[in-house]
């Protein structure tokens, strides 16, 4: 008799069940989306702030002191020490390295530029190297630790393509090959010796090609960026480094994150090295280079962790009142379902039925209704927080299965708790009035 | 019929009371009777609609708010513009107070002068000149182990101290021949380029090399339009000087913002919505549960408009009152996140206070005609009967 009271309950008014189950499911799936975008939102900040560049740089442990005013270095350029450029590809072989999102190298060499009597820096680096380490094949360089670095004017209409510019990769197109002898100037340097893209450049007497001019708004706008092979080859010493920047994603500083390691206890160490701090980062790298210091660049590893923190806590707090608005919505639906049904609570109390059997019936249907609302509603929500990735962040929001049930869980309890206040005054409703229509 | 004159009296008092009544006032105590007698209902109702305005306004608060704040957050990266004097020129002297004077005295300018010295064993070294108390503010990330506070203290990076100063004994450096006496007062470290270099306060920087400011790093304040206006404005009062923005702090601070303030869009318009909806099914049901009100206003010969009319107007006092009182616990409640999450409150916003009215007293109007216009199709007898 229950279950055929239950199913003929939904079977006589769909259209009040669908209602109720609709603001279930909207409920749901609006609390779907903000837990997965609130629990996904620390991640995608993390690698929204890797836009303000590298937060990790990997010197020579020798080094002699920087010599360098407004980008225009002073120090005798074969003067110091250097890093092995055949030690780089192991920077994906460090722990964390899932958390590195690319490294360039730099090597500045002082040259000449025919047309001007000064000085100028030529720095070497990769911009979309090919690599690989182990298995593992990947591509990196300025393109993705330094995204403001802009080329006006790449190849317009291939216009480099017969000068071997380009190795005909279209990905690569707007950085110069890093096989090539294409150099990149930055754009006051290019003002100053009215060059512009596709026009030979002479430096220390080699002819070369200017891919497109750099914008940097920064020292490079002053200077020559090219290949690393190149400026090895003009420095005269192959695999030479002068320092690597590292871009990795990092969990923000705690109180662990700033202890020696050298005076932990082993079980400490353990957890400080395998948590992506900043400063096991830079440890890690420093065990995989030989004879480097890895130091984090405070401007850009200080600061993340704020804004970090700041932007997780405000989405968390908003997640909460997203879960309380579809809390109360959900109630309120089932809240009003249930009024409605007073002539019916006075009937089935009339034939002799406890309050225990009515409100039993009324906890079936809500339970019902809350499976089949939090399971299309769960399904709305992630499609809803996939949409919401896609559109901000051009990435996917993941959403951990775990949640299913959890989600489900608060569905069927807000769902009780909205319809339990609405069943109890059905309940003690005289079902005299209530059969005569006095509500 | 009886024809007393106590009762002639009595119901001609009545008709006179009747007549001199204003019609308005009958309305009116309809309306007031409505929410007295069925209170729990109307509470519910009110309820729903103070909820769904509380969360709008919090959420409309902060979608404005919170952009100021994660700004306020980003100026922590630094200087966002630079000033550099053209071709290794020096900045005119009054430069400093040209810029402050534009930008305000909010904004933390920060003169920068650069020289090459050497040491006793003949190693070079940049020295920097600067002021101490505006670098604090600007550069929040520089870890130092102690300001600089008597004129000869110098503030030494961690590299150049292993080079110069490797038990910080005090140092002699020399720039074309004239010596100075440093005592290191503390550590600088940044893991940039300021390791490798010495910094010296810049009057005492300037009575040693003669050498004025260089470069001046500003960090203003605003949305991109304001700071690229402030770029305008500086470049047009100091045409010695190159003013360019610093793009890796530009650039990532809009990166950031605009994917925060979208997803915070998105947020809110979910909230709103799921309130919104949350008011429209507590009211329809409210107003659905007075058919019998409705059958009886109609069936005495109250005519449509004067119905719809009633339960409109209804709704719409319910819509203003829920404005007014969700308006304040929004803003009460924008304060807290702010405070919570920002550690400075969130400023109250009552330009947000019209569409919070507009919108309580829309969304209360629909759910009020909705069920009105189901309800017209019915005969006042089929509803009175209970069907």
């Amino acid at each position: 008799m229950f279950p055929r009271i239950v199913y003929e309950s939904f079977r006589h008014q769909p259209r009040r069940k669908l209602l109720a189950g609709i603001a279930i499911a909207l409920g749901v799936a609006v609390a779907t989306a903000m837990i997965a975008v609130a629990t996904d939102i620390g991640d995608k900040i993390n690698r929204e702030l890797r836009s303000y560049g590298a937060n990790l740089v990997v010197t020579p442990q020798e080094d002699t002191l920087d010599v360098e005013i407004g980008g225009v270095n002073l120090k005798p350029p074969s003067d110091g020490s250097f890093l092995n450029e055949a030690d780089l590809p192991k920077i994906r072989g460090t722990f964390w390295h899932n958390n590195i999102v690319g490294f360039s190298p730099m090597l500045p060499v002082t040259v000449k530029i025919a047309g001007d009597p000064n000085d100028v820096t030529l720095l070497g680096t990769y911009f979309n190297k090919p690599l690989h380490f182990g298995k593992e094949d990947f591509t990196t360089g300025v393109s993705i630790t330094h995204p403001w670095w802009k080329v006006e004017d790449p190849c317009k209409a291939g216009h480099l393509a017969h000068r071997g510019g380009m190795a005909g990769n279209p990905a690569s197109c707007p950085w110069p090959d890093d096989n090539s002898a294409s150099v990149l100037v930055g754009e006051r340097l290019a003002a100053m010796l009215g060059k512009k893209a596709g026009d030979p450049i002479d430096i220390d007497g080699h002819p070369f090609y200017v891919f497109g001019v750099l914008s940097t708004g920064g020292a490079e706008d002053d200077q020559i960026v090219a290949p690393l092979a190149l400026a090895q080859q003009i420095l005269g010493k192959p695999g030479a480094v002068r320092r690597v920047y590292v871009s990795a994603l990092t969990k923000p500083q705690d109180a662990l994150a700033v202890q020696d390691p050298n005076t932990m206890t082993p079980e400490v160490r353990d957890r400080w090295y395998c948590s992506p701090y900043v400063q096991s980062i830079a440890f890690q790298l420093q065990e995989v280079i030989p004879h480097s210091h890895a130091e984090q660049i405070r401007q850009v590893a200080q600061n993340e962790g704020t804004v970090l923190s700041r932007i997780k806590g405000l989405m968390l707090l908003i997640t909460f009142a997203a879960l309380f608005a579809s809390a109360l919505a959900v109630s309120a639906a089932m809240a009003t379902a249930i009024y409605e049904r007073r002539v019916e609570v006075g009937l089935m109390k009339a034939l002799g039925a406890g309050n225990l059997a009515v409100s039993a019936i009324f906890f079936a249907e809500a339970l019902l209704l809350a499976l089949v609302g939090g399971i299309a509603g769960f399904s709305a929500g992630a499609l809803l927080a996939h949409q919401i990735g896609r559109s901000i962040f051009s990435s996917q929001i993941s959403i951990e299965p775990v949640l299913f049930p959890i989600i489900l869980t608060i569905a069927v309890f807000v769902t009780f708790a909205g319809s339990a206040a609405a069943i109890r005054r059905a309940i003690k409703f005289d079902p005299v009035f209530a059969l005569r229509g006095e509500g | 019929m009886s024809t007393t004159p106590e009762t002639l009296l009595t119901s001609k008092q009545i008709t006179d009371r009747r007549t001199s009544a204003p019609h308005v006032s009958m309305f009116a105590r309809m309306l007031l009777r409505a929410a007295v007698l069925r209170r729990r209902r109307a509470a519910s109702a009110l309820l729903a609609m103070i909820v769904a305005a509380a969360v709008a306004t919090a959420m409309m608060n902060l979608y404005v708010d919170v952009q100021a704040k994660l700004r306020g957050e980003f100026r922590n990266y630094g200087a966002n513009v630079v000033i550099v004097a053209k071709d290794g020129q020096t900045l005119p002297a009054d430069a400093l107070n040209q810029v402050e004077s534009v930008l305000g005295t909010k904004t933390v300018a920060v003169p920068f002068s650069y020289a090459v010295a050497r040491t006793t064993d003949g190693q070079s070294v940049v020295v920097v000149g600067t002021n101490f108390a505006r670098a604090r503010q600007l550069n929040r990330w520089w870890k130092v182990s102690r300001w600089p506070e008597s004129p000869a203290d110098a503030l030494i990076g961690m590299r150049a101290a292993t080079v110069v100063s490797p038990s910080r004994q005090p140092i002699e450096l020399t720039f074309q021949g004239k010596p100075i006496q440093l005592t290191p007062a503390g550590m600088l470290q940044t893991g940039a380029g300021e390791d490798s270099r010495i910094y010296l306060d810049q009057s005492e920087f300037q009575n040693w090399t003669g050498v004025a400011p260089s470069t001046i790093e500003v960090a203003a304040n605003g949305t991109t339009a304001e700071v690229e206006a402030s770029i305008r404005q500086l470049a047009e009062l100091l045409p010695s000087a190159d003013v360019r923005p610093v793009r890796q702090i530009m650039e990532g601070e809009a990166n950031v913002l605009n994917k925060t303030r979208a997803t915070l869009y998105a947020s809110a318009t979910l909230i709103i919505l799921t309130s919104a909806l949350c008011v429209l099914a507590t009211l329809m049901g409210w107003v659905f549960d007075r058919r019998r009100d409705f059958a009886i206003m109609k069936v005495l010969g109250a005519s449509g408009r004067l119905v719809n009319g009633f339960f409109a107007a209804e709704a719409a006092a319910l819509g203003v009152m829920g404005a007014i009182f969700g308006f304040f616990i929004g803003i009460a409640v924008a304060a807290w996140i702010g405070r919570v999450n920002f550690h400075a409150p969130v400023v109250p916003r009552f330009s947000v206070f019209p569409y919070v009215l507009a919108g309580s007293v829309a969304i209360a109007l629909i759910s009020a005609i909705l069920p009105i216009v189901l309800l017209q199709r019915v005969q006042p007898a089929i509803i009175l009967r209970g069907e």
